[in-house]
C-alpha cells in the first residue's frame, strides 16, 4: 500500500486566543431533567389530594352517621338525589354520600396500611436475601415463586375464610400476599445495586454488612421503590375492594367502597337511580386512576426516546 | 440452550413441589379436620376415629402428604366433604365454561391489544397514542366490577342488549352462539386485559427504541414501520410473551369478580363456594390446579423467550 | 476538483432544550467543507460537540437536541430543515454513519448479512441479489475471514473487531458519497485497532469516498485524516491540513491536546536499577494462580492467572499492560482480597496477607486501597463528595468533626478539586473530576499501596493526562507505591518505572519501562509496542510493513495449562514445543531484572528484530 499524502488544499484557519483563558475540563452530560407533572398528572394529583382529605375528614364532616336513616320514618331503598341524601339512599334506606364518606377512610386507610406492611417486610426479604449470600437467596426466592404462583384472590378468600374478617385481618393478608411482590421488586433492584462498584469498594474498604445496606444500597434503592408505591397502593385498594365486593372484605355494617358496590347492585335493576353502584365504583375508580396519572409522570419522567426521530 | 430450559423446567417442578406443600400444611393448620367438617360438632370421637383411620388421617402428616400427592398426579381428588361428589368431577363442568370464556377473550383480546400497542409505540405522542395510552392508564386502574358495571349500564339499560345475568346451559352452541351467550363478560375482561398488553407492549417496544441499534436503522433511511415490526418488534418479543402469559394466567385463575357479576358457573366461583361451606379438600384441588396452570404457562412463556433469543438459539 | 465539495456546515448550530423551556448552545456556529475523496478529522475532548456535529452530516440530531441555524449541506442540499421524510432518502445511501460501538449498534435479532444490505434494498438501488455480492466483496476487501458465510451469523457470533469491520461493510454497501465515523476504533484492543484502521484506511481510498473522521485520538488523526478540525466547546479552534496541525499548531488548544497525545515513557534516573535493594518492596505477589467458578481439587474451573509474580517498591509505580481479558483486573482483585488465589501469596512490606478480605484486619485493609476504573460506578450517586471521603477518613483513623472536615478539604486540595466540591454530588461532576475524587477516597486511608485499575482508560487523552500529572506528583509527594493498570502501553509506559506484560493470564515480560520499550524480548510484546500508534503522518503504512505477525488480532485466545499461550499468534513458534512445554523464564542481560518466557533466548529472537523499522512510542 503506498502513502497517501496528497496534500490537502484547504486553508489553514486559528481561532483568535489570549494567553490567559484556560481550557476547563467540558462537563460530559446533561445534568438531569428536573421532574415536573403534566397537565394529567397534575388532575391526578388534585383527584388523591381530594380523596385523601375525604378519608382523613370523612368521618367528621359527613352529613349523617355511618348508619343512620335520612329518612326513618319512610320505606326509602334506592332513592334517587336529594335534599337530605345527595347522592340518594342505598339497599337499607343509608345516606349514601355519608357511607361514602365513611368508606373512604377505611378502604384507603387499609390499603394504605396493607401497602406499608407490604413494604416493611417486602423490602427487608428482599434486601435480606440478596446480602445473605445465594444460597439463602434460592431458598427464599422459591418460596416467593410458590407464593406468587397462587392467585391473590384466591389466597385473600381462603385466609380470611378461614379467620374471619376483620380489619385487623384484612390489612394483615393483603399485606403478606403483596409482600411477595415487593420483595421481588427489591430484590431486583437491590441486585442491580449490589453489582455497583461502590458497594464493593465499601467492601473492600472492611466496612460491615449494616452499613453496606444503610447506606450504600438503601438510598438507591428508596427513589425506585417509593416510585412504584403508588403502583402496588392501586393493586391492593383493588384488592381490598374486590373481597369487599365478594362480601369477604369489610363486614356489613361497616361501609367500605367495594362492599357498598355489592349490597347495592339490586339498584341497577330496580333501583330509582344507579347512583348507589355508581358512586363507590366511581369513587375506587377516581382515586385509583388519579394515583396512576401521577405514577404514569414519574415514570415516563426517566429517559428521552428516539422514537420521535423516525 | 437446552440446559437452560431443562433448568427452568426444574424450577417450574420445585414451585409446584413447593406450592404443593404450602397448600398441605396450610390446610392442617385451619381448625377442624375433614372427619370433623363431615361429621359435624356432634359427632362422637368413635365414628371420628373410624372416619380418620379410613380416610388415613391418623397416619402421619408426610404419608398424609405423599398419598394425597400421589394420588392428585393421578387424577384422584378425593371426594368433595359436602354432597361427597368427586371432586374431579365437579370441577370438569366448571373448567368448560371458563375455558370457553377465557379462550374466547385471549382470542380476541389478546391480538387486538398488542398490535393497538406497537401502533402506539410508532407514533408515540400523537392523539391517537395519547387517547389509547390516557384509556389504558384509566382502565388498568379501574376494577373489574367499575368496568362491568359501565358495560351493563351501556349494553343492558341504555341499549336494552342481553341480561345482567349469564345463565342456561352451553351444550350444542356454536362459536357464534356462545360468543352471544357470553358476550358480556368476555367484553369486561377483554377490557380489563386490554388495558394491560396495551400498556406493556406499547412499553416493551418504546424501552428497544432506546437503544442505539434502532438509532443506526434511522441511520440508515429505514422507514418507520420496518424499523417497528422487523428492528424493535423482534427484540420485544421477550417481555411481551410475559405479559401475555401473566394476562392469561387471570384469565384462568383470577376473574372471581366477573363470575360472581354475571353470575356463571366457572372455576373461580367454585373455590368461591368451596371456602364458603369451609370445603377444605375442594380448595386444596382448586389451589393445585391454578398454581399448576399459572406455572405452566410461565413456562411455555419462558422457553418461548428462550426460543426467540438468537444469543440462546445460536450460542457462540 | 476543487469546488468538488461533499458536505458542508456553514456556520451550523445546534442547541440543547432544556426543561424550562431554554434552550442551551452546544454547538456554537461551525465552518467546514469535506471535499470528494477527502477524510476530515473532528477532534477534541469529550463533550466538545464532535459526535453531534458530525450527526447534522446525517440531518440528525440526538433527542434533545435541534438545529438552530445555519446549514449543514450535503451535496448542495441543506439537511437542517429537511423532513424525515425527505431525509430518509439520503441516510444510508448518500451518506452512511459508523458508530462507537458495533456492538451495540448491531441488531442482535438479526443476522449480520440482513443488516449490510438493509439500505441499499431498502431504498431500491441495489437488488437483494447485487447488494448481497457487494457485501460479499466488501467483507473480503475489509479482510474478514470466512467472507463466504460471515452474514449468515448473529452479531454476538463474530468477535468485536470483526463486527466493527462489518459496520463498515454495513456503511459502504450502499456506496455512499460521505462515510461519518465516530471513534470507530476506540473501543478496540490496540493490536485489533491496527488492523481494522487499515482496513478503514484503504477502503476509503478505493472506493473513493469523503469522510468525517471523529476521535479524540491524534495519533489516529495522523494516519487517516487529510484536514483537521480542532473542536472545544461546540467551536473551532483551529482548523487545517493534517501535517500543519500536527507539526505547526498554532492554537495554544491543539498544542495541549499534541502534548498529551504524546506522552514520553518514563525514563527517570531514580527508577534506575539498584542492585541491592536496601528495604523490602511495600509490594509483592508471588507465584499467583487464581481464577473463577467453583473450586476443585483447589483449582478454580476457570483458571485465568498462571503464577504471577510482581513487586513494587515505596514510591514506585509498577506497570500492569495488557489486552482485555489477559487477566488485569483479577491481578488486582486478587492483592486487594476480592478474589482469594488458589495458590500464591500477596506480601505487604513485611507481613504476608491472609488471602481472603474478610481475615484480612482493618490496618492491612487501609495499607492497600484500590481505584476503580469507572467513577460513575464506583462513586455513590446518594453521597455527597464529602461523605465519599469522609467515611474512610473516620473508618481508618477515627477522626471526626472539624479534623475530618480539614482533612477532606486537604484531600480535594491534593488532587486539585476546589473546596466547594465537598458539598458536590458525583453526577454535578465531570467526568475527570470524578476520577479525582475517586483517587482521593483511596488517599484518604493513606495508603501504602494504590491499585488503579484502567484510571484513565474512560477518559480522553486530555483529561487522563491531566489525572497522570496528578498521579506522578502524589506518588513524588506521598511516596505511595501504585500499581498502574492498563490497556494503553503509552499511558502506562509514561507513568511506571516497572512494566509487567501480561498475556492470557502470564507474565510474557517484565522489566525496567525504558529497558521492556528499548529492547522488547517477547514476540507479543514487540506486537504490542508495534501497534502504539505514533503521532507522525506515514507511520500506519510502515507499521504494517514492519507487522511482526502473521496474524494480528486478537480473537483467537489459547489457554492451556501447559505451553505457551500465544502461540496460534506468533511468528516464531516451534513445532511440538510451544504448544507443549511451558516456555522458560529468561533474563535478556545477565544481573538485571528485565526478563521474559519464551523457548528462543535471547539471541535467537535477535534474529527476528530486523525489522525495516524501529519501533518507539
Ligand atoms: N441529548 C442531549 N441533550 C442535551 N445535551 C446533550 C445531549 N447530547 C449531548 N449533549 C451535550 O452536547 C455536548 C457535546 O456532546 P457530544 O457531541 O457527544 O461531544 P463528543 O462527541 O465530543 O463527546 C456536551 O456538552 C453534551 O453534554
Ligand atoms: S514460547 Fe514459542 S510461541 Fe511462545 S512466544 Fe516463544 S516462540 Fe512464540
Ligand atoms: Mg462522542
Amino acid at each position: 500500500m503506498t502513502h497517501h499524502s496528497r496534500p490537502s488544499t484547504q486553508e489553514h484557519y486559528v481561532a483568535p486566543f489570549d494567553d490567559v483563558t484556560s481550557f476547563e475540563e467540558l462537563k460530559d452530560a446533561p445534568p438531569p431533567a428536573k421532574f415536573k407533572l403534566t397537565f394529567m398528572g397534575k388532575i391526578g394529583a388534585v383527584v388523591v389530594t381530594f380523596w385523601v382529605l375525604i378519608a382523613l375528614l370523612g368521618p367528621f364532616i359527613a352529613p349523617l352517621g355511618e348508619n343512620e336513616l335520612p329518612f326513618p320514618d319512610a320505606y326509602s331503598e334506592f332513592q334517587a338525589p336529594q335534599p337530605g341524601a345527595w347522592l340518594g339512599t342505598d339497599v337499607d334506606d343509608r345516606d349514601v354520600l355519608s357511607r361514602l364518606m365513611f368508606g373512604a377512610s377505611r378502604t384507603l386507610g387499609i390499603a394504605f396500611a396493607a401497602t406499608i406492611i407490604a413494604y416493611f417486610f417486602g423490602v427487608i426479604l428482599g434486601i435480606g436475601a440478596i446480602v445473605a449470600g445465594p444460597k439463602v437467596d434460592l431458598v427464599v426466592s422459591r418460596i416467593n415463586d410458590a407464593f406468587m404462583s397462587l392467585p391473590t384472590i384466591m389466597l385473600g378468600l381462603v385466609v380470611v375464610a378461614a379467620v374471619g374478617s376483620s380489619i385487623p385481618i384484612l390489612i394483615l393478608t393483603a399485606g403478606f400476599i403483596y409482600t411477595t411482590v415487593v420483595f421481588r421488586l427489591a430484590r431486583g433492584i437491590g441486585m442491580d445495586i449490589i453489582v455497583m462498584d461502590y458497594v464493593e469498594a465499601a467492601k473492600v474498604r472492611g466496612d460491615g454488612i449494616w452499613w453496606i445496606v444503610t447506606r450504600e444500597i438503601w438510598p438507591n434503592a428508596a427513589m425506585p421503590l417509593i416510585s412504584d408505591f403508588g403502583l402496588r397502593l392501586i393493586i391492593v385498594i383493588l384488592f381490598i375492594s374486590s373481597l369487599g365486593f365478594l362480601g369477604l372484605g369489610v363486614q356489613p355494617p361497616q361501609a367500605d367502597w367495594g362492599s357498598m358496590v355489592r349490597e347495592n347492585l339490586g339498584a341497577l335493576q330496580y333501583g330509582e337511580s344507579y347512583l348507589p353502584v355508581i358512586a363507590p365504583a366511581v369513587a375506587i375508580a377516581t382515586l385509583t386512576v388519579g394515583i396512576n396519572l401521577v405514577v404514569d409522570d414519574i415514570s415516563s419522567h426517566a429517559g428521552r426516546k428516539l422514537s420521535g426521530r423516525m | 440452550m437446552l440446559s437452560l430450559i431443562a433448568k427452568r423446567l426444574g424450577i417450574g417442578l420445585i414451585t409446584v413441589l413447593a406450592v404443593s406443600i404450602i397448600i398441605f400444611l396450610g390446610t392442617k393448620i385451619l381448625p377442624g379436620d375433614a372427619a370433623e367438617l363431615r361429621l359435624g360438632q356432634s359427632a362422637s370421637a368413635e365414628n371420628l376415629a373410624v372416619l380418620r383411620e379410613r380416610l388415613g388421617l391418623d397416619k402421619p402428616y408426610w404419608q398424609q402428604y405423599l398419598s394425597w400427592l400421589v394420588n392428585f398426579v393421578q387424577g384422584d381428588m378425593g371426594n368433595s366433604l359436602s354432597g361427597d361428589t368427586p371432586i374431579s368431577g365437579l370441577i370438569a363442568d366448571r373448567y368448560q365454561n371458563t375455558l370457553i370464556v377465557s379462550g374466547l377473550t385471549a382470542l380476541i383480546g389478546v391480538p387486538i391489544s398488542v398490535a393497538l400497542g406497537v401502533m402506539a409505540a410508532m407514533f408515540p405522542g400523537s392523539t391517537y397514542d395519547r387517547v389509547l395510552t390516557f384509556t389504558s392508564v384509566t382502565l388498568v386502574a379501574a376494577p373489574e366490577f367499575f368496568t362491568a358495571t359501565l358495560l351493563v349500564l351501556f349494553f343492558v339499560l341504555f341499549l336494552g342488549m342481553g341480561s345482567t345475568i349469564v345463565s342456561g346451559s352451553t351444550d350444542g352452541m356454536g362459536l357464534f352462539e356462545l360468543i352471544q351467550h357470553f358476550a358480556l363478560p368476555i367484553t369486561t375482561l377483554c377490557f380489563v386485559i386490554a388495558s394491560q398488553l396495551i400498556r406493556m407492549s406499547r412499553a416493551a417496544v418504546l424501552n428497544v427504541m432506546a437503544s442505539p441499534y434502532i438509532e443506526m436503522a434511522i441511520l440508515k433511511g429505514i422507514p418507520r414501520r420496518r424499523i417497528i415490526l422487523r428492528h424493535a418488534l423482534l427484540n420485544a418479543i421477550g417481555p411481551i410473551v410475559n405479559v401475555i402469559a401473566l394476562n392469561l394466567a387471570y384469565l384462568i385463575t383470577g376473574v372471581i369478580v366477573v363470575e360472581i357479576y354475571f353470575s356463571y358457573q366457572g372455576l373461580a366461583t367454585l373455590i368461591v363456594q368451596g371456602v364458603q361451606t369451609r370445603d377444605f379438600v375442594l380448595v386444596q384441588s382448586l389451589g393445585m390446579i391454578f398454581c399448576a396452570t399459572y406455572v405452566v404457562i410461565m413456562l411455555i412463556a419462558d422457553i418461548a423467550a428462550i426460543l426467540a433469543n438468537p444469543r440462546q438459539r445460536h450460542p457462540k | 476538483m476543487m469546488d468538488d465539495i461533499v458536505f458542508q456546515a456553514k456556520n451550523l448550530q445546534i442547541h440543547a432544550m432544556r426543561d424550562d423551556g431554554s434552550e442551551l448552545p452546544i454547538v456554537k456556529g461551525v465552518d467546514f467543507k469535506v471535499h470528494r475523496g477527502e477524510v476530515v478529522a473532528l477532534i477534541g475532548e469529550s463533550g466538545s460537540g464532535k459526535t453531534t456535529i458530525s450527526l447534522s452530516a446525517l440531518g440528525y440530531c440526538k433527542p434533545g437536541l435541534k438545529f438552530a441555524g445555519g446549514q449543514a449541506e450535503l451535496l448542495g442540499q441543506d439537511l437542517t430543515n429537511m423532513t424525515t421524510d425527505a431525509l430518509r432518502p439520503l441516510r444510508g445511501q448518500r451518506v452512511a454513519y459508523l458508530a462507537q460501538s458495533a456492538a451495540a449498534t448491531f441488531n442482535p435479532a438479526l443476522k449480520i448479512n440482513e443488516q449490510v444490505t438493509e439500505a441499499p434494498v431498502i431504498h431500491g438501488t441495489k437488488t437483494q441479489n447485487d447488494a448481497n455480492l457487494r457485501a460479499l466483496e466488501l467483507y473480503r476487501a475489509l479482510e474478514l475471514p470466512n467472507a463466504d458465510t460471515i452474514g449468515d451469523r448473529y452479531p454476538h457470533q463474530v468477535s468485536g473487531g470483526q463486527l466493527q469491520r462489518l459496520m463498515a461493510a454495513m456503511a459502504l454497501c450502499g456506496d455512499p458519497d460521505l462515510l461519518v465515523l465516530d471513534e470507530p476504533t476506540t473501543a478496540l484492543d490496540v493490536t485489533t485497532q491496527i488492523e481494522v484502521l487499515k482496513a478503514f484506511k484503504k477502503v476509503i481510498r478505493d472506493e473513493g469516498a469523503a469522510a468525517i473522521y471523529v476521535t479524540h485520538d491524534l495519533a489516529l488523526v495522523a494516519q487517516i485524516a487529510d484536514y483537521i478540525v480542532v473542536l472545544y466547546n461546540g467551536e473551532i479552534k483551529e482548523k487545517g491540513p493534517t501535517d500543519v496541525i500536527i507539526n505547526n499548531p498554532q492554537h495554544p488548544y491543539t498544542k495541549r491536546l499534541i502534548a498529551a497525545s504524546r506522552l514520553e515513557p518514563q525514563t527517570q534516573h531514580s527508577a534506575q536499577e539498584q542492585p541491592a535493594e536496601i528495604e523490602p518492596p511495600a509490594l509483592t505477589t508471588t507465584q499467583i494462580d487464581a481464577g473463577y467458578g467453583p473450586t476443585k481439587d483447589g483449582r478454580p474451573l476457570v483458571q485465568i492467572l498462571h503464577d504471577v509474580d510482581l513487586s513494587v517498591q515505596r514510591g514506585q509505580t509498577v506497570g500492569v499492560i495488557g489486552e482485555s481479558g489477559s487477566g488485569k483486573s483479577t491481578l488486582a482483585r486478587v492483592v486487594a482480597g476480592l478474589l482469594p488465589p488458589a495458590s500464591g501469596s500477596v506480601v505487604l512490606a513485611d507481613e504476608t496477607l491472609p488471602p481472603a478480605l474478610a481475615q484480612r484486619n482493618r490496618d492491612q485493609l487501609r495499607r492497600i486501597q484500590f481505584v476503580y476504573q469507572m467513577a460513575d460506578t464506583a462513586l455513590n450517586p446518594r453521597q455527597r463528595i464529602r461523605d465519599i471521603l469522609g467515611r474512610p477518613l473516620e473508618f481508618y483513623t477515627g477522626v471526626s468533626g472539624r479534623e475530618k472536615k480539614d482533612k477532606i478539604d486537604e484531600l480535594l486540595e491534593m488532587v486539585d478539586l476546589p473546596k466547594s466540591f465537598a458539598g458536590r454530588y458525583p453526577h454535578e461532576l465531570s467526568g475527570g473530576q470524578k476520577q479525582r475524587v475517586n483517587l482521593a477516597r483511596a488517599l484518604a486511608a493513606s495508603p501504602d499501596v494504590i491499585l488503579c485499575d484502567e484510571v484513565t482508560s474512560a477518559l480522553d487523552s486530555i483529561v487522563g493526562a491531566n489525572v497522570i500529572a496528578l498521579l506522578k506528583d502524589l506518588r513524588e509527594r506521598t511516596g505511595i507505591a501504585s500499581v498502574f493498570i492498563s490497556h494503553d502501553l503509552s499511558t502506562v509506559a509514561s507513568y511506571a518505572e516497572h512494566l509487567v506484560v501480561l498475556y492470557a493470564g502470564r507474565v510474557v515480560e517484565s522489566g525496567l519501562t525504558h529497558q521492556v520499550l528499548s529492547n522488547p524480548q517477547h514476540p507479543y510484546t514487540r506486537l504490542l509496542i508495534a501497534s502504539v500508534p505514533e503521532m507522525r503522518i506515514g507511520w500506519l503504512e510502515d507499521a504494517a510493513k514492519a507487522r511482526i505477525t502473521p496474524t494480528g488480532t486478537s480473537d483467537n485466545k489459547f489457554s492451556t495449562a501447559s505451553g505457551c499461550p500465544f502461540m496460534p499468534r506468533c511468528p516464531m513458534v516451534i513445532d511440538n514445543v510451544c504448544s507443549r512445554v511451558t516456555p522458560p523464564r529468561r533474563q535478556a542481560n545477565p544481573g538485571s531484572n528485565h526478563g521474559f518466557a519464551c523457548h528462543h533466548d535471547v539471541n535467537a529472537l535477535a534474529v527476528e528484530t530486523v525489522s525495516p523499522e524501529s519501533h518507539q512510542i
